[in-house]
Protein backbone atom coordinates (compact mmCIF):
# COMPACT_ATOMS: atom_id res chain seq x y z
CA UNK A 1 0.00 0.00 0.00
CA UNK A 2 1.60 3.39 -1.08
CA UNK A 3 1.82 5.84 2.26
CA UNK A 4 0.80 9.10 1.88
CA UNK A 5 4.14 11.70 2.53
CA UNK A 6 3.02 12.14 5.89
CA UNK A 7 3.83 8.55 6.98
CA UNK A 8 7.44 8.90 7.10
CA UNK A 9 7.48 12.46 8.59
CA UNK A 10 7.98 13.40 12.03
CA UNK A 11 4.77 15.51 11.99
CA UNK A 12 5.72 17.29 15.42
CA UNK A 13 8.53 18.91 13.81
CA UNK A 14 6.06 20.38 11.14
CA UNK A 15 5.21 22.52 9.99
CA UNK A 16 9.05 22.96 8.28
CA UNK A 17 11.67 25.90 8.82
CA UNK A 18 11.99 26.24 4.88
CA UNK A 19 11.03 29.36 3.22
CA UNK A 20 7.43 29.91 1.33
CA UNK A 21 8.12 28.41 -1.98
CA UNK A 22 11.49 26.68 -1.39
CA UNK A 23 12.02 23.95 -3.59
CA UNK A 24 13.79 21.81 -0.93
CA UNK A 25 10.33 20.79 -0.08
CA UNK A 26 9.59 19.79 -3.23
CA UNK A 27 12.27 17.76 -3.27
CA UNK A 28 12.10 16.21 -0.43
CA UNK A 29 8.58 15.02 -1.28
CA UNK A 30 10.06 13.63 -3.92
CA UNK A 31 13.01 11.78 -2.26
CA UNK A 32 10.25 10.47 0.43
CA UNK A 33 7.72 9.19 -3.13
CA UNK A 34 10.87 7.06 -4.09
CA UNK A 35 11.25 5.62 -0.93
CA UNK A 36 7.73 4.47 -0.48
CA UNK A 37 7.73 3.15 -4.17
CA UNK A 38 10.54 0.63 -3.09
CA UNK A 39 8.34 -0.24 -0.30
CA UNK A 40 11.44 0.05 2.39
CA UNK A 41 10.47 -0.56 5.85
CA UNK A 42 11.51 2.98 7.77
CA UNK A 43 14.23 1.17 9.94
CA UNK A 44 16.08 -0.22 6.88
CA UNK A 45 16.75 3.49 5.82
CA UNK A 46 19.42 5.94 7.08
CA UNK A 47 19.20 9.48 6.07
CA UNK A 48 22.35 11.75 7.04
CA UNK A 49 23.39 15.23 5.87
CA UNK A 50 25.45 18.64 6.39
CA UNK A 51 24.99 21.77 7.20
CA UNK A 52 22.66 24.31 5.08
CA UNK A 53 18.76 24.87 4.29
CA UNK A 54 19.20 21.74 2.56
CA UNK A 55 20.62 19.40 5.23
CA UNK A 56 17.83 20.49 8.03
CA UNK A 57 15.53 17.91 6.28
CA UNK A 58 16.49 14.88 8.21
CA UNK A 59 15.48 16.88 11.08
CA UNK A 60 11.87 16.43 10.09
CA UNK A 61 12.04 12.52 8.83
CA UNK A 62 10.96 9.13 11.01
CA UNK A 63 14.01 6.96 9.53
CA UNK A 64 17.25 6.77 11.31
CA UNK A 65 18.90 10.04 10.95
CA UNK A 66 22.06 12.22 11.69
CA UNK A 67 22.41 15.82 10.68
CA UNK A 68 26.21 16.29 10.45
CA UNK A 69 28.62 19.52 9.87
CA UNK A 70 29.23 21.60 7.15
CA UNK A 71 30.44 19.14 4.05
CA UNK A 72 30.54 15.78 5.71
CA UNK A 73 27.44 14.18 5.14
CA UNK A 74 29.53 11.67 3.16
CA UNK A 75 32.19 10.72 5.39
CA UNK A 76 29.61 10.32 8.17
CA UNK A 77 27.50 8.12 5.50
CA UNK A 78 30.69 5.80 4.93
CA UNK A 79 31.35 5.30 8.44
CA UNK A 80 27.46 4.44 8.68
CA UNK A 81 27.34 1.74 5.42
CA UNK A 82 30.82 0.28 6.36
CA UNK A 83 29.11 -0.59 10.03
CA UNK A 84 26.02 -1.60 8.45
CA UNK A 85 26.22 -2.19 4.92
CA UNK A 86 22.62 -3.80 4.93
CA UNK A 87 21.24 -0.26 5.20
CA UNK A 88 20.01 2.44 2.68
CA UNK A 89 22.10 5.15 3.30
CA UNK A 90 20.78 8.25 1.78
CA UNK A 91 22.43 11.68 1.73
CA UNK A 92 20.83 14.71 1.46
CA UNK A 93 22.79 17.90 1.30
CA UNK A 94 22.71 20.95 -0.83
CA UNK A 95 25.33 22.56 -3.56
CA UNK A 96 27.59 24.15 -1.34
CA UNK A 97 27.75 21.12 1.19
CA UNK A 98 28.32 18.91 -1.79
CA UNK A 99 29.94 20.67 -4.14
CA UNK A 100 32.38 23.23 -2.19
CA UNK A 101 33.26 22.14 1.34
CA UNK A 102 32.18 18.51 1.30
CA UNK A 103 33.71 18.40 -3.08
CA UNK A 104 36.88 15.78 -2.29
CA UNK A 105 34.02 13.30 -0.05
CA UNK A 106 32.11 13.02 -3.11
CA UNK A 107 34.22 12.33 -5.28
CA UNK A 108 36.13 9.91 -3.31
CA UNK A 109 32.68 8.04 -2.52
CA UNK A 110 32.44 8.01 -6.47
CA UNK A 111 35.91 6.57 -7.10
CA UNK A 112 35.07 3.81 -4.45
CA UNK A 113 31.45 3.21 -5.72
CA UNK A 114 30.45 2.73 -1.79
CA UNK A 115 26.48 2.18 -2.06
CA UNK A 116 25.38 5.60 -0.58
CA UNK A 117 22.63 7.65 -2.96
CA UNK A 118 23.13 11.08 -2.35
CA UNK A 119 20.65 13.54 -3.24
CA UNK A 120 21.83 17.53 -4.27
CA UNK A 121 19.77 20.25 -3.26
CA UNK A 122 20.74 22.12 -5.70
CA UNK A 123 19.59 25.92 -5.20
CA UNK A 124 22.35 27.48 -7.16
CA UNK A 125 23.21 29.55 -3.89
CA UNK A 126 24.44 29.04 -0.48
CA UNK A 127 20.44 29.65 1.06
CA UNK A 128 21.36 29.06 4.72
CA UNK A 129 24.21 32.13 5.04
CA UNK A 130 21.88 34.22 2.96
CA UNK A 131 22.90 34.24 -0.48
CA UNK A 132 26.81 33.75 -1.35
CA UNK A 133 27.71 32.21 -4.71
CA UNK A 134 28.61 28.54 -4.54
CA UNK A 135 30.23 26.51 -6.99
CA UNK A 136 27.01 25.57 -8.83
CA UNK A 137 25.83 29.53 -9.15
CA UNK A 138 25.55 30.31 -13.02
CA UNK A 139 27.74 31.83 -14.80
CA UNK A 140 26.57 36.37 -14.24
CA UNK A 141 24.51 35.64 -11.51
CA UNK A 142 23.83 38.05 -8.84
CA UNK A 143 25.00 37.11 -5.24
CA UNK A 144 25.74 38.56 -2.20
CA UNK A 145 29.45 37.99 -3.15
CA UNK A 146 29.12 38.94 -6.53
CA UNK A 147 27.38 42.11 -6.56
CA UNK A 148 28.60 42.66 -10.24
CA UNK A 149 27.87 38.94 -11.57
CA UNK A 150 29.93 35.56 -10.73
CA UNK A 151 32.74 35.54 -12.99
CA UNK A 152 33.50 31.61 -12.26
CA UNK A 153 32.09 28.71 -14.23
CA UNK A 154 29.55 26.30 -12.37
CA UNK A 155 30.76 22.64 -12.15
CA UNK A 156 28.73 19.94 -14.25
CA UNK A 157 28.04 17.87 -11.00
CA UNK A 158 26.98 14.71 -12.84
CA UNK A 159 29.35 14.71 -15.48
CA UNK A 160 32.37 15.14 -12.57
CA UNK A 161 30.64 12.57 -10.41
CA UNK A 162 30.47 10.25 -13.00
CA UNK A 163 34.05 10.58 -13.62
CA UNK A 164 35.16 9.71 -10.60
CA UNK A 165 33.54 6.55 -10.84
CA UNK A 166 29.69 6.58 -9.64
CA UNK A 167 27.64 3.56 -10.44
CA UNK A 168 24.22 5.90 -10.94
CA UNK A 169 24.17 9.41 -11.94
CA UNK A 170 20.89 11.20 -13.18
CA UNK A 171 19.23 15.19 -12.55
CA UNK A 172 15.88 16.17 -11.95
CA UNK A 173 14.10 19.86 -11.21
CA UNK A 174 11.53 20.48 -8.53
CA UNK A 175 9.43 21.02 -11.50
CA UNK A 176 9.40 17.74 -12.81
CA UNK A 177 8.91 16.11 -9.20
CA UNK A 178 7.61 12.83 -10.77
CA UNK A 179 10.47 12.32 -12.99
CA UNK A 180 12.48 13.15 -10.01
CA UNK A 181 11.10 10.86 -7.17
CA UNK A 182 11.58 8.04 -10.12
CA UNK A 183 15.24 9.00 -10.80
CA UNK A 184 16.09 9.11 -6.81
CA UNK A 185 13.86 5.49 -6.40
CA UNK A 186 16.27 4.17 -9.48
CA UNK A 187 19.59 5.60 -7.35
CA UNK A 188 18.49 4.34 -3.99
CA UNK A 189 17.78 0.69 -5.71
CA UNK A 190 21.70 0.84 -7.22
CA UNK A 191 23.90 -0.97 -5.42
CA UNK A 192 27.12 1.26 -6.06
CA UNK A 193 27.49 4.86 -5.75
CA UNK A 194 24.63 7.02 -6.94
CA UNK A 195 23.95 10.88 -7.63
CA UNK A 196 20.92 12.74 -7.95
CA UNK A 197 20.95 16.48 -8.84
CA UNK A 198 17.79 17.60 -8.09
CA UNK A 199 17.84 21.47 -9.70
CA UNK A 200 15.57 23.48 -6.98
CA UNK A 201 14.74 26.80 -6.00
CA UNK A 202 15.87 29.41 -3.52
CA UNK A 203 13.13 32.34 -3.89
CA UNK A 204 14.37 34.49 -1.25
CA UNK A 205 18.67 34.37 -1.94
CA UNK A 206 18.78 33.45 -5.68
CA UNK A 207 15.20 34.11 -7.27
CA UNK A 208 14.51 37.73 -5.99
CA UNK A 209 18.55 39.08 -7.18
CA UNK A 210 18.08 37.43 -10.34
CA UNK A 211 14.87 38.82 -12.18
CA UNK A 212 12.49 35.56 -10.89
CA UNK A 213 10.46 37.56 -8.28
CA UNK A 214 8.50 34.34 -6.84
CA UNK A 215 8.99 30.73 -6.77
CA UNK A 216 6.44 30.17 -9.53
CA UNK A 217 8.20 32.17 -11.96
CA UNK A 218 11.60 29.88 -10.94
CA UNK A 219 9.43 26.64 -11.64
CA UNK A 220 8.58 28.03 -14.66
CA UNK A 221 12.10 28.48 -15.53
CA UNK A 222 13.20 25.35 -14.52
CA UNK A 223 10.42 23.91 -16.70
CA UNK A 224 11.99 25.92 -19.53
CA UNK A 225 15.19 25.51 -19.79
CA UNK A 226 15.27 21.81 -18.82
CA UNK A 227 15.86 19.36 -21.68
CA UNK A 228 14.94 15.04 -21.32
CA UNK A 229 18.21 13.28 -22.33
CA UNK A 230 16.31 12.11 -25.29
CA UNK A 231 15.61 15.00 -27.07
CA UNK A 232 19.10 16.46 -25.99
CA UNK A 233 20.88 13.66 -28.22
CA UNK A 234 19.13 15.08 -31.01
CA UNK A 235 20.22 19.03 -30.28
CA UNK A 236 23.28 20.40 -31.32
CA UNK A 237 25.79 22.36 -28.68
CA UNK A 238 24.59 25.83 -30.03
CA UNK A 239 21.25 24.64 -29.25
CA UNK A 240 22.00 23.19 -25.75
CA UNK A 241 23.56 26.88 -24.81
CA UNK A 242 22.06 27.84 -21.68
CA UNK A 243 20.04 24.32 -21.07
CA UNK A 244 20.25 21.69 -18.84
CA UNK A 245 19.73 17.75 -19.45
CA UNK A 246 17.30 16.10 -17.07
CA UNK A 247 17.15 12.16 -16.79
CA UNK A 248 19.38 9.36 -16.09
CA UNK A 249 22.75 10.72 -17.23
CA UNK A 250 25.01 7.51 -16.43
CA UNK A 251 24.73 4.30 -15.40
CA UNK A 252 27.38 1.21 -15.06
CA UNK A 253 28.24 -1.60 -13.11
CA UNK A 254 31.26 -1.64 -11.01
CA UNK A 255 32.19 -3.49 -7.73
CA UNK A 256 30.63 -1.88 -4.41
CA UNK A 257 33.04 -0.93 -2.05
CA UNK A 258 31.52 -2.47 1.24
CA UNK A 259 31.54 -5.90 -1.16
CA UNK A 260 34.92 -5.98 -1.10
CA UNK A 261 35.35 -4.80 1.84
CA UNK A 262 33.93 -7.71 3.11
CA UNK A 263 36.06 -10.07 0.98
CA UNK A 264 38.94 -8.24 2.27
CA UNK A 265 37.71 -9.47 6.06
CA UNK A 266 37.21 -12.87 4.52
CA UNK A 267 40.18 -13.86 3.74
CA UNK A 268 42.02 -12.62 6.49
CA UNK A 269 40.04 -14.08 8.61
CA UNK A 270 40.81 -17.36 6.61
CA UNK A 271 44.33 -16.75 6.85
CA UNK A 272 44.26 -16.38 10.37
CA UNK A 273 42.42 -19.48 10.80
CA UNK A 274 44.62 -21.60 8.59
CA UNK A 275 48.22 -20.19 10.34
CA UNK A 276 46.39 -20.83 13.78
CA UNK A 277 45.45 -24.66 12.80
CA UNK B 1 2.75 -3.69 -1.11
CA UNK B 2 5.03 -1.41 -2.56
CA UNK B 3 3.28 1.36 -3.96
CA UNK B 4 4.83 2.65 -7.78
CA UNK B 5 5.43 6.28 -8.87
CA UNK B 6 2.97 5.53 -11.80
CA UNK B 7 0.20 8.54 -12.97
CA UNK B 8 -2.90 7.19 -11.86
CA UNK B 9 -5.91 8.07 -14.06
CA UNK B 10 -7.31 11.31 -13.98
CA UNK B 11 -11.27 10.99 -12.82
CA UNK B 12 -13.15 13.23 -14.77
CA UNK B 13 -16.40 15.02 -13.27
CA UNK B 14 -17.18 13.01 -10.24
CA UNK B 15 -17.22 16.08 -7.44
CA UNK B 16 -16.39 14.56 -4.24
CA UNK B 17 -17.36 17.01 -1.46
CA UNK B 18 -13.59 17.79 -0.80
CA UNK B 19 -11.06 16.11 -3.38
CA UNK B 20 -8.26 18.07 -2.04
CA UNK B 21 -7.51 18.89 1.65
CA UNK B 22 -5.10 21.77 2.53
CA UNK B 23 -3.44 21.67 6.28
CA UNK B 24 -3.71 25.24 7.23
CA UNK B 25 -0.94 25.11 9.43
CA UNK B 26 1.45 23.81 7.27
CA UNK B 27 0.98 25.92 3.95
CA UNK B 28 2.86 28.93 3.61
CA UNK B 29 0.75 30.70 0.62
CA UNK B 30 3.35 30.18 -1.34
CA UNK B 31 1.15 30.19 -4.66
CA UNK B 32 2.70 27.04 -6.40
CA UNK B 33 -0.37 25.04 -5.80
CA UNK B 34 -2.82 27.58 -7.31
CA UNK B 35 -0.78 28.41 -10.08
CA UNK B 36 0.19 24.82 -11.48
CA UNK B 37 -3.17 23.22 -10.89
CA UNK B 38 -4.06 22.31 -14.58
CA UNK B 39 -8.32 23.00 -13.13
CA UNK B 40 -7.76 26.32 -11.54
CA UNK B 41 -9.12 24.47 -8.99
CA UNK B 42 -7.23 26.34 -6.37
CA UNK B 43 -7.27 29.86 -5.08
CA UNK B 44 -5.62 31.88 -2.35
CA UNK B 45 -7.06 34.80 -0.80
CA UNK B 46 -4.65 37.85 -0.53
CA UNK B 47 -1.91 37.01 2.29
CA UNK B 48 -4.26 33.78 3.43
CA UNK B 49 -3.36 30.15 2.38
CA UNK B 50 -4.85 28.39 -0.02
CA UNK B 51 -8.70 27.43 -0.25
CA UNK B 52 -10.22 24.59 -2.50
CA UNK B 53 -12.21 27.13 -4.30
CA UNK B 54 -13.89 24.59 -7.23
CA UNK B 55 -14.02 20.90 -5.78
CA UNK B 56 -16.32 19.94 -8.58
CA UNK B 57 -13.58 20.21 -11.37
CA UNK B 58 -10.52 18.27 -9.73
CA UNK B 59 -10.10 15.40 -11.40
CA UNK B 60 -7.76 14.39 -8.49
CA UNK B 61 -4.33 14.34 -10.94
CA UNK B 62 -2.03 14.63 -8.04
CA UNK B 63 -0.18 17.28 -9.08
CA UNK B 64 -0.96 19.91 -6.52
CA UNK B 65 0.29 17.12 -3.98
CA UNK B 66 3.76 16.34 -5.39
CA UNK B 67 4.71 20.45 -6.09
CA UNK B 68 3.42 21.42 -2.48
CA UNK B 69 6.83 22.26 -0.78
CA UNK B 70 4.99 21.95 2.28
CA UNK B 71 3.77 18.73 2.00
CA UNK B 72 0.19 20.29 3.18
CA UNK B 73 -1.26 18.57 0.21
CA UNK B 74 -3.33 15.10 0.16
CA UNK B 75 -5.48 14.20 -2.72
CA UNK B 76 -8.35 12.03 -1.32
CA UNK B 77 -9.30 8.97 -3.19
CA UNK B 78 -12.72 9.05 -4.78
CA UNK B 79 -13.59 6.01 -3.78
CA UNK B 80 -12.46 5.74 0.40
CA UNK B 81 -12.84 9.38 1.31
CA UNK B 82 -11.05 10.17 4.62
CA UNK B 83 -8.12 7.90 3.36
CA UNK B 84 -5.51 9.72 1.49
CA UNK B 85 -3.35 8.92 -1.48
CA UNK B 86 -0.08 9.61 -2.63
CA UNK B 87 0.40 12.21 -5.23
CA UNK B 88 -0.13 10.69 -8.93
CA UNK B 89 0.36 13.60 -10.54
CA UNK B 90 2.28 13.54 -13.96
CA UNK B 91 1.27 16.66 -15.78
CA UNK B 92 4.14 18.61 -14.75
CA UNK B 93 6.63 16.24 -16.28
CA UNK B 94 4.76 16.59 -19.59
C1 LIG C 1 32.90 24.64 8.52
C2 LIG C 1 31.78 25.58 8.18
N1 LIG C 1 31.99 26.54 7.26
C3 LIG C 1 30.99 27.39 6.93
C4 LIG C 1 29.77 27.27 7.53
C5 LIG C 1 28.67 28.26 7.17
N2 LIG C 1 27.66 27.68 6.30
C6 LIG C 1 26.53 27.16 6.80
S1 LIG C 1 25.50 26.58 5.62
C7 LIG C 1 26.58 27.06 4.39
C8 LIG C 1 26.26 26.86 2.94
C9 LIG C 1 24.90 26.35 2.67
O1 LIG C 1 24.67 26.26 1.30
P1 LIG C 1 24.16 24.95 0.60
O2 LIG C 1 24.94 23.77 1.04
O3 LIG C 1 24.13 25.19 -0.86
O4 LIG C 1 22.69 24.72 1.21
P2 LIG C 1 21.38 25.65 1.15
O5 LIG C 1 21.41 26.43 2.44
O6 LIG C 1 21.45 26.50 -0.05
O7 LIG C 1 20.29 24.65 1.12
C10 LIG C 1 27.72 27.64 4.92
C11 LIG C 1 28.82 28.18 4.12
C12 LIG C 1 29.59 26.25 8.47
N3 LIG C 1 28.40 26.06 9.07
N4 LIG C 1 30.59 25.43 8.78
S1 LIG D 1 16.91 30.71 2.26
FE1 LIG D 1 16.51 29.75 0.27
S2 LIG D 1 17.17 27.62 0.49
FE2 LIG D 1 16.93 28.47 2.58
S3 LIG D 1 14.83 27.97 3.18
FE3 LIG D 1 14.77 30.01 2.28
S4 LIG D 1 14.28 29.67 0.11
FE4 LIG D 1 14.97 27.71 0.95
S1 LIG E 1 1.67 24.84 -2.68
FE1 LIG E 1 1.36 24.21 -0.53
S2 LIG E 1 2.31 25.83 0.71
FE2 LIG E 1 2.05 26.64 -1.38
S3 LIG E 1 0.06 27.70 -1.33
FE3 LIG E 1 -0.34 25.61 -2.05
S4 LIG E 1 -0.82 24.45 -0.17
FE4 LIG E 1 0.13 26.35 0.48
S1 LIG F 1 -5.59 17.13 -7.81
FE1 LIG F 1 -5.07 18.11 -9.78
S2 LIG F 1 -7.00 19.04 -10.44
FE2 LIG F 1 -7.26 18.58 -8.27
S3 LIG F 1 -6.63 20.45 -7.19
FE3 LIG F 1 -4.81 19.17 -7.34
S4 LIG F 1 -3.76 19.85 -9.21
FE4 LIG F 1 -5.86 20.61 -9.30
Amino acid sequence: MAMPVTHYLRTSKMPHIWCAGCGHGIVLGAVLRAIDSLGLDKDEVCVVSGIGCASRAPGYLDFNTLHTTHGRAIAFATGIKMAKPELKVIVLTGDGDAAAIGGNHLIHAARRNIGITTVCFNNSIYGMTSGQYSPMTPTGSLASTAPYGNIEEPFDLCDLVYAAGASYVARGTAYHALLLSKLIAKAIATEGFSFVEAITQCPTYYGRRNNMRSAVDMLKWQKEHAVPVAAAAKMSAEELVGKFRIGELGTRTRPEYTRRYAAVIETAQKEEAEQDA
Amino acid sequence: MPGSIEAGPAVEGRPAEVPVEINQKWCKGCDICVAFCPKEVLARPEGGKAQVAHPEKCTRCGLCEIMCPDLAIVVVPAARKGTSSRGQGGAADA
